[in-house]
C-alpha cells in the first residue's frame, strides 16, 4: 500500500474546500473489496458444492433404490451378493449414538456449565475453559483409541451383569461421543448463562434467595433456550462424528438392533469403511455412499438451523 | 444468637410487650436460622454435583493423557519419527511418512485458509452493508458450514475435489483442499470475533484522516485484531491435524512408504496412519497406534499453549 497523504494543503484561511468526494476512481480499492467479496462468497460455493456433490449420485442411486424401500427398510445388506439398501439399521446405529451421548453430555456439560458460569471465581474459571477447549481439540480418533483400549473394558468390568459379546460396543461408542461434546455443550450453555443479566441474579438475591436458588430457579431458567441450543449442537456433533464410532463400534454387522453391548454399523461409520475400501466409481454401492451422506446432511442441518434459532431468540431478549 | 428475647427499641415501652417482641423476633429468626440451615446444606451439596459433573470432563482428559504414555511409551523411540510404516516389520515401523503428510497438507490448509478466511471476514464485518439479503444470505451459510459433520467435507472433497471438477487425484493437494473448506467456517467465525471487538472508533478515527475503507482496515483495524485472529486461525490448524474421517474418502489411508509430494502420488497423514495402525489385529501395531497418539498429543499441546498464550498476552479492553 502506498502512504501518499491524499489531501496536503489543508486550507487555513480563505482557501475554498476541497470537495470530500475521492480524487480518483479508486480502482484498487474496488479491486480490493471485489477480491475480499469473493472470499465470502466462496462459503455459498462450498454450500452447494455439497448439496450438488450428495444430490446427483443420489438421484442416480435412487433411480435404482426407490426412496421409500430406502427410508423404510430393515436390512442394510450393500456388499452381499443380492444387495438390500434399507436404511433403518445404520440410521438406529445412529441414533443409538446419540442416545448415549445425551446421557452423558446433558448432566456433565451442563453441571459444568453452571458451575463455571455461577460458581468459579474468575481465576478457576480462566483456568479450566482452557483444559475444557483442550479436549474440545483432542483428535477424535485418539479418543476413540482411548475409548476402546480403556473405557470399554472398563464399562465391561462395571457392569458383568450384561450380555458383552465381542470388543465392540454401539453402547460404549455413545459415552464417548458423550465425553466428546461436553466441551461444546458446557461453552455454549456458559455463554448463555453468562448473557442473563446481572440484575436478574440481583433482584433474586435481595428476595433472600440463596445461590443455588439463583443458579436453578432464575439463571437457568432464564437461559433455557441457548441451553437447548447447546443440546441441539450436541446431538448434531453426535450424529456426524465418524472416527469414534468406527474404532469403538466397529464397521461391520449393520443389523437392526436396540442391544447397546453389541457393535453396530451407523451413517457415518457405513460412509466411512466403504469409502476406503476402494470401490469403483458409478456402481450402486458407490452412490450408495451419497444418499446414506445426503440423510446425514439433512438431519445436521435441521439440529444447526433449530439451534441457531434457539440461540437467537436468547440473544434477542437480553442483548 | 441470644439466649432470652432482649430487645432493644427506640421507642419506649412496657416491659410486657418488650419480651413479647422480644419473643416475636425470636421465634421468626429461629425459622429463618432452620431454613437457613437447610438451604445450606442444600447449596453445599449442589455445588459438589457441579464439581463432580465438572470434574468427570477433567478426568477424562487426564486419563486419556496418561493411557497414550503408557500403553505408547514403549514404542516412544527415534525410530518413530524416522522409519517408514509397515505391517510386515511391525517392531519396527514408525511414522515418517505420515508426518511428512501431515506437515504437507497442513502447510496447504494454512497458505489456504488465511487469506480466504481472513478476506471474508474482513469483507462482512467492514465493506458488507448487513441490511442487505445476499449477506445475510452469506452469514447464515458460514454458521451452518461450521455445523456440516467432517465426513460430509470429505464426500465433497472426494466428488469434487478427488473426482469431478478438479480431478486432483488422491493426492494430498486434495486432502489440503477438503480440510480447508472444513476449517474455513471456524476461522472467518474467529476472525469476525476479533474483529467486530476492535472499537469503531479506531477506523472511524483513521476514515476521518483520510484513509480509503481498505487503508484503515490494513492499518489500523487489521493489526489489532491480529492477535484475535492468529488465535483463531492457530485453534482451526489444530482442529485440521487431528481430523481424520474427510481424509478417509480423500486417499489418506495408503500405506506409504516413500516421502510423499503435494500434487502426485499417495500420501497419508498421522491420524489416518493411527487408524491403519489400531485397526489391524498385531499387538505391536496396537502400541505403535498409542505412540503415535502421543506424537500428536504433543504437538496439539504445544499448538495450544501458544494460542492461549496470544490470548492471555494481547488480551485488552479498549
Amino acid at each position: 500500500m502506498s502512504t501518499t497523504v491524499e489531501n496536503p494543503g489543508v486550507s487555513s484561511s480563505g482557501q475554498p474546500l476541497r470537495s470530500l468526494e475521492a480524487p480518483g476512481p479508486r480502482i484498487g480499492e474496488k479491486i480490493i473489496k471485489g477480491l475480499l467479496w469473493l472470499a465470502a462468497t466462496l462459503s455459498v460455493v462450498v454450500t452447494t458444492g455439497i448439496v450438488l456433490s450428495l444430490l446427483i449420485p443420489s438421484i442416480g442411486f435412487f433411480q435404482t433404490v426407490p426412496i421409500w424401500d430406502f427410508l423404510t427398510g430393515t436390512v442394510w445388506a450393500p456388499a452381499f451378493a443380492n444387495p438390500s439398501y434399507g436404511v433403518l439399521p445404520i440410521v438406529v446405529g445412529t441414533l443409538m449414538v446419540v442416545f448415549f451421548a445425551i446421557l452423558v453430555a446433558v448432566p456433565v456439560g451442563l453441571t459444568s456449565a453452571i458451575y463455571l458460569s455461577e460458581y468459579a471465581s474468575r481465576r478457576v474459571r480462566k483456568s479450566i475453559k482452557p483444559i475444557l477447549e483442550v479436549l474440545e481439540g483432542l483428535p477424535t480418533v485418539a479418543i476413540g483409541l482411548f475409548a476402546f483400549n480403556v473405557l470399554t473394558p472398563l464399562i465391561r468390568d462395571l457392569t458383568p451383569f450384561l450380555p458383552w459379546t465381542g470388543p465392540f460396543s454401539i453402547g460404549v461408542a455413545g459415552i464417548t461421543v458423550g465425553l466428546l461434546i461436553v466441551p461444546l455443550v458446557a461453552s455454549v450453555s456458559d455463554d448463555a448463562m453468562r448473557s442473563v443479566p446481572a440484575s436478574l441474579r440481583e433482584g433474586a438475591y435481595a428476595m433472600g434467595a440463596t445461590k443455588f436458588e439463583v443458579a436453578l430457579k432464575v439463571v437457568v431458567p432464564a437461559a433455557i433456550s441457548g441451553i437447548i441450543a447447546a443440546f441441539v449442537l450436541g446431538i448434531s456433533r453426535a450424529i456426524g462424528e465418524t472416527m469414534v464410532v468406527l474404532l469403538v463400534a466397529g464397521a461391520g454387522n449393520p443389523v437392526l438392533s436396540f442391544d447397546p453391548t453389541k457393535g453396530t454399523q451407523t451413517m457415518t461409520a457405513y460412509i466411512g469403511s466403504t469409502a476406503t475400501g476402494d470401490i469403483a466409481a458409478g456402481t450402486i454401492t458407490y452412490d450408495s455412499i451419497f444418499a446414506v451422506g445426503a440423510l446425514l446432511f439433512l438431519m445436521t442441518l435441521a439440529m444447526n438451523i433449530l439451534a441457531m434459532r434457539l440461540v437467537k431468540k436468547y440473544r434477542e431478549v437480553y442483548d | 444468637m441470644a439466649d432470652e428475647p432482649d430487645y432493644t427499641s427506640r421507642v419506649a415501652m412496657p416491659r410486657r410487650t418488650r419480651v413479647a417482641v422480644g419473643g416475636a423476633r425470636e421465634v421468626t429468626q429461629a425459622m429463618f436460622t432452620e431454613g437457613d440451615r437447610k438451604k445450606k446444606i442444600q447449596g453445599a451439596l449442589f455445588a459438589s454435583v457441579l464439581l463432580l459433573g465438572l470434574s468427570v470432563a477433567l478426568i477424562a482428559i487426564a486419563a486419556m493423557i496418561t493411557w497414550a504414555f503408557v500403553a505408547g511409551g514403549p514404542r516412544l523411540n527415534i525410530n518413530l519419527f524416522t522409519n517408514v510404516p509397515s505391517v510386515v516389520t511391525p517392531e519396527n515401523a514408525g511414522y515418517r511418512t505420515a508426518i511428512l503428510g501431515t506437515l504437507y497438507v497442513i502447510g496447504g490448509v494454512i497458505l489456504l485458509i488465511v487469506p480466504l478466511g481472513v478476506g471474508a471476514a474482513v469483507y462482512l464485518e467492514q465493506f458488507a452493508n448487513p441490511a442487505n439479503k445476499f449477506n445475510r444470505f452469506v452469514d447464515l451459510n458460514i454458521q451452518n458450514l461450521a455445523g456440516v459433520p467432517s465426513i460430509v467435507f470429505g464426500i465433497l472433497g472426494l466428488a469434487f475435489i478427488v473426482r469431478g471438477p478438479l480431478s486432483l487425484g488422491f493426492v494430498a493437494a486434495a486432502g489440503s483442499l477438503t480440510l480447508a473448506l472444513l476449517v474455513l467456517p471456524t476461522v472467518i467465525l474467529a476472525s469476525r470475533e476479533a474483529i467486530r471487538a476492535v472499537p469503531s472508533s479506531i477506523r472511524d478515527g483513521s476514515l476521518a484522516l483520510g484513509a480509503t475503507v481498505w487503508q484503515a482496515v490494513w492499518r489500523q483495524v487489521l493489526p489489532a485484531a491480529l492477535p484475535g485472529i492468529l488465535t483463531g486461525v492457530i485453534l482451526a490448524v489444530s482442529r485440521a491435524i487431528g481430523e481424520a474421517a474427510p481424509l478417509l474418502l480423500v486417499g489418506a489411508v495408503t500405506f506409504v512408504t516413500f516421502n510423499p509430494s503435494f500434487f502426485e502420488g499417495g500420501y497419508t497423514t498421522l491420524p489416518t496412519m493411527i487408524y491403519s495402525y489400531a485397526s489391524r489385529p498385531q499387538e505391536e501395531l496396537q502400541t505403535l497406534a498409542a505412540a503415535g497418539v502421543v506424537v500428536m498429543l504433543v504437538i496439539l499441546i504445544m499448538i495450544n499453549s501458544v494460542a492461549i498464550y496470544l490470548r492471555n498476552r494481547f488480551e485488552r479492553t479498549w
